[in-house]
């Protein structure tokens, strides 16, 4: 902060210091840092809990919780990664980086994005509340269900599921609000001459990201609702004894569910192309067949949804139509593949931290969305469906191509945000530990589950013994990994080597023409683009 | 990247030993049923071809990882977008490649196997009932000679070995009382239903699973082909319950399943039976149905797990009084909580009959630290009336 121009230093004045400052900011860096921050203490407490459920599963037999408890710590772990760890680490990087790509002083609803913002903690500790409770006799603890609230499971639970409902609410309204300000943004205030065709990649994954959100929230807060009204408001949408359908519920879940996985993947592939251009030394390849490609998957997105219950039972031109618009997907993806390694092809590659997780991210996203069309096959998704097997399909698409993903994306921005690079070293070996444990963790789940091991279950037969071994081992290592991770941004933040304005050698971009750190108000005057 | 190169050569490796040794612990545990045969190879086939692009793939990008490095002195070229015929005929190539995997070489097959796994009526010789239940499976025989069989099916894994004190036995957590008993070769029509929440019958060499819906009835179908004991579990959570639900079919060849039938139908006449029974014999019997049904919520000391999962021990509906003045069981009495539930508390009329019901009342009443001086007892012949 003392290396600052004399503009930086006027506008210091203006704002409040101290907790007032983040408490009252409506300063797009200040919030953007604070969505990351919150994202990066949640994905630890998401961490821990998985850490439990490992540790539970590292032999057959109960030794350290009762099934009812795991049921818990599966079902939070899940919505704190997915809504209080994924989510905000991608609203944190638009709300830092898309002003700045794209010129704009600020986001165009500041106070809104305050709001947006503040609703998060609140919504982590409805999440977590439960399990403080249920130790002073308070309830029975938090939601049991899984992540996926699915009735007459959920009704006939206890005050977690309320809890959860309620959190899901705030952060359903969060992500909305989130949402209209990026789309706000985007619309109106790019500099001069960036038409929508010239706007960054990561811009555009947002754009499609917030339009999925805004239609698919209500969906999800409309069915959580009817969920509350069904437990203690005497109406019967899913209870079948009063001319309801439990399964309907999951039409609704999903409906917003599938477009989910895009919303937290959409906002990295739009980065990632912009990390492999910057250490390849080469423009982007296909640039336009990106954008469609883009457009393409939010479209196929919200008409796929009942590919998530197959085996719930549905008429057979239904899983036919789910099945073959569900192969589809795979199509534009081939393209951004496509793209992707092209951009790397006879390029001029280093390999340093961002890149590394870039390229292992194509990879191991590669394993994720393969398995991901075998699944769509409803024959033998009749097997895969609940089992094991889709444990580590997701987890390839959701950590390795979502958390892997921002991960190359905090590496890549980090020296820009705090001006000092941080420590290459320790970074590579996060990489590779990161991506060992991965594997090692991951890997023996596809096969249990392909053996017959169902997901959700505290204790399993002995047949699953030696996989479920090394799987906890490898995640155990996988967690003490990300500690490395804290250290290194925590030592970055603190100081090192100081960042040039570019940081790397073949960055494209406005924000790379911005001082590392930028100063606190930045594009006072609008950049034109030629 | 060697990492990823050897992870790559491993899947390959494994898949090559699948096929030439049909090893099926890395994969499908071997399949009895048509539809597991049709699952394993369409799952083999997938397998392979996204292997295959998955290899071919990772070969190129390391291909260009090693030689296209600025540590090399390799500069990069000016490549934004394909601009001559030639550039975009290979950019179409693995577009087209993708397009007829989905919906030629894979779409094709799955056509088929999806209206084979969805015709459960076409050639069934018999039909059974299957309700998932937290945390029990129930098998009703609906049709033919075996017609009016009905019974429950529960974990006999004791929870000595689930705890760690007992070692666990060779079926651990795969082990019923009462199997499922099917023959073999006959096409089986499954009508699957659920009383409480939604429950997912499961048996990995059959190669179908269905969601039991509550108030709903889904469909599916088994032929056994293979002389066997096949094991699975519930693979939709229900619940705290849901480890410790498994199924257990036998399949046994035609006349060995008339034998079968024939003893069990003898079994349950003499279990319906109602009788005088002694406090004594009611107290014996109830353990063993508490034991199996009611402990896992209500521990087997009768602590329960409050406050979802009450204590039995001083409980005042298992130590109130059960029937009124003129004879009929009275509303929220113990009698009443049995037979039709209330809450987190399933009903139990269904699965249980006349004798076990009244004998684990007994039990609660005048065991686990109770000892009820109102109603002391209930007869068999009570809980027939009270269902009437």
């Amino acid at each position: 902060m003392s290396t600052t121009t004399v503009a930086h230093d006027e506008v210091h004045h203006d704002h409040p210091s101290g907790i007032m400052r983040w408490l009252t900011t409506t300063n797009h860096k200040d919030i953007g840092t604070m969505y990351l921050t919150f994202s990066l203490v949640m994905f630890l407490v998401g961490g821990a809990m998985v850490l439990g459920i490992r540790a539970e599963l590292f032999q057959p037999g109960l030794q350290l919780m009762n099934p009812d408890f795991y049921n818990q710590l599966i079902g939070v772990h899940a919505l704190i990664m997915i809504f209080a760890a994924l989510m905000p680490a991608a609203t944190g990087f638009a709300n830092w980086m898309i002003p700045l790509q794209i010129g704009a002083p600020d986001m165009a609803l500041p106070r809104l994005n305050n709001w947006g913002f503040w609703l998060l903690p609140p919504s982590a500790i409805l999440l977590t509340l439960p399990f403080t409770l249920a130790l002073f006799g308070i309830g029975d603890g938090a939601i049991a269900t899984g992540w996926t609230f699915y009735p007459p499971l959920s009704v006939q639970g206890g005050i977690g599921v309320d809890f959860a409902i309620f959190a899901v609410h705030l952060l359903g309204v969060s992500s909305v609000m989130g949402s209209i300000n990026i789309i706000v943004t985007l619309f109106n205030m790019r500099a001069p001459g960036m038409t929508l065709m010239k706007m960054p990649m990561f811009a555009w994954g947002w754009l499609i990201t917030a339009f999925l959100l805004v239609a698919t929230i209500p969906v999800l807060a409309g069915a959580v609702t009817m969920l509350l009204t069904d437990r203690h408001f005497g109406t019967h949408f899913f209870d079948a004894a009063g001319g309801g359908d439990p399964i309907m519920f999951q039409h609704l879940f999903w409906f917003f569910g599938h477009p989910e996985v895009y919303i937290l993947l959409l906002p990295v592939w739009g980065f990632i192309p912009q990390i492999l251009q910057t250490f390849s030394r080469k423009p982007m390849y296909g640039y336009k067949a990106q954008v469609y490609s883009l457009w393409a998957i939010g479209a196929l997105a919200v008409v796929v949804w009942a590919h998530h219950f197959f085996t719930a039972g549905m008429p057979v031109p239904a899983l036919l139509y789910f099945m073959y618009s569900t192969m589809a997907i795979s199509l534009p993806l081939a393209v951004l593949f496509f793209c992707w390694i092209k951009t790397m092809w006879k390029g001029s590659m280093t390999f340093e931290t961002p890149m590394l997780f870039a390229v292992g991210w194509i990879i191991l996203f590669g394993i994720g969305g393969l398995t991901g069309l075998v699944l769509a096959d409803v024959a033998a998704d009749a097997q895969y469906h609940n089992s094991y097997f889709v444990v580590a399909h997701f987890h390839y698409t959701l950590f390795a191509g979502g958390i892997m993903g921002i991960m190359a994306g905090v590496y890549y921005w980090l020296p820009k945000m705090t001006g000092n690079m941080y420590d290459e070293t320790l970074g590579k070996w996060h990489f590779w530990l990161t991506a060992i444990s991965f594997n090692l963790t991951f890997i023996p789940q596809f096969f249990v589950g392909l053996a017959g091991m169902p997901r959700r279950i505290p204790d399993y037969a002995l047949q699953f013994a030696e996989f479920n071994m090394i799987s906890t081992i490898a995640a155990f290592a996988l967690g003490l990994s990300q500690l490395l991770f804290v250290y290194v941004i925590i030592k970055c933040v603190k100081g090192g080597k100081k960042a040039t304005d570019k940081v790397w050698e073949g960055a494209e971009g406005l924000e790379w023409t911005l001082p590392s750190p930028p100063p606190y108000h930045s594009f006072t005057e609008q950049p034109v683009i030629k | 990247m060697q990492v990823f190169k050897k992870i790559g050569l491993g899947f390959a490796a494994m898949l090559a030993s699948l096929n030439a040794f049909a090893d099926y612990s890395w994969n499908f545990p071997e399949p009895v049923t048509p539809m597991a045969l049709d699952t394993l190879h369409v799952h083999n086939k997938f397998m392979l071809i996204t292997m295959v692009i998955f290899v071919v793939v990772l070969a190129i990008m390391i291909y260009s990882i090693f030689a296209h490095r600025k540590n090399k002195g390799y500069k990069a070229v000016e490549d934004k977008a394909p601009s001559t015929a030639v550039e975009i005929f290979w950019v179409l190539v693995p577009f087209v490649i993708l397009l007829l995997i989905d919906f030629v070489i894979m779409g094709i097959p799955a056509y088929h196997s999806v209206v084979m796994m969805e015709d459960t009526r076409d050639k069934a010789t018999m039909v059974i009932k299957v309700t998932g239940s937290q945390w029990r499976w129930q098998y009703e025989y609906l049709d033919g000679e075996a017609q009016g069989i009905k019974f429950v099916s529960n974990l006999t894994t004791t929870a000595d070995e689930q705890h760690n004190v007992a070692e666990k036995k060779e079926n651990y957590l795969l082990e019923v009382d009462n199997h499922l008993v099917l023959p073999v070769g006959e096409k089986v029509r499954i009508l699957m239903t659920a009383s409480d929440v939604l429950h997912n019958w499961w048996v990995p060499q059959f190669g179908s699973s269905r969601v039991a819906v509550p108030g709903f009835i889904r469909e599916t179908w088994v032929q056994v082909d293979k002389a066997g004991t096949y094991r699975g579990q519930c693979k939709e959570l229900c619940g705290k319950g849901h480890g410790y639900m498994p199924v257990v079919v036998d399949a046994v060849p035609m006349e060995e399943y008339k034998v079968w039938v024939a003893a069990k139908k003898a079994e349950i006449a003499k279990a319906g039976e109602i009788k005088e029974m002694t406090k004594d014999d009611l107290v014996a019997q109830g353990k063993g149905v508490y034991e199996k049904n009611c402990a896992v919520c209500h521990q087997v000391n009768g602590a329960g797990l409050p406050p979802a999962f009450p204590a039995m021990t001083g409980s005042k509906i298992a130590l109130g009084p059960i029937f009124g003045a003129d004879g009929k069981y009275l509303k929220d009495s113990h009698l009443d909580r049995l037979l039709n539930g209330k809450g987190v508390m399933p009903a139990w009329k269904a699965t249980l009959n006349d004798t076990e019901i009244a004998a684990v009342i007994t039990y609660e009443r005048q065991a686990l630290g109770n000892a009820a001086t109102v109603d002391p007892i209930v007869q068999p012949a009570q809980v027939k009336a009270a269902r009437q």
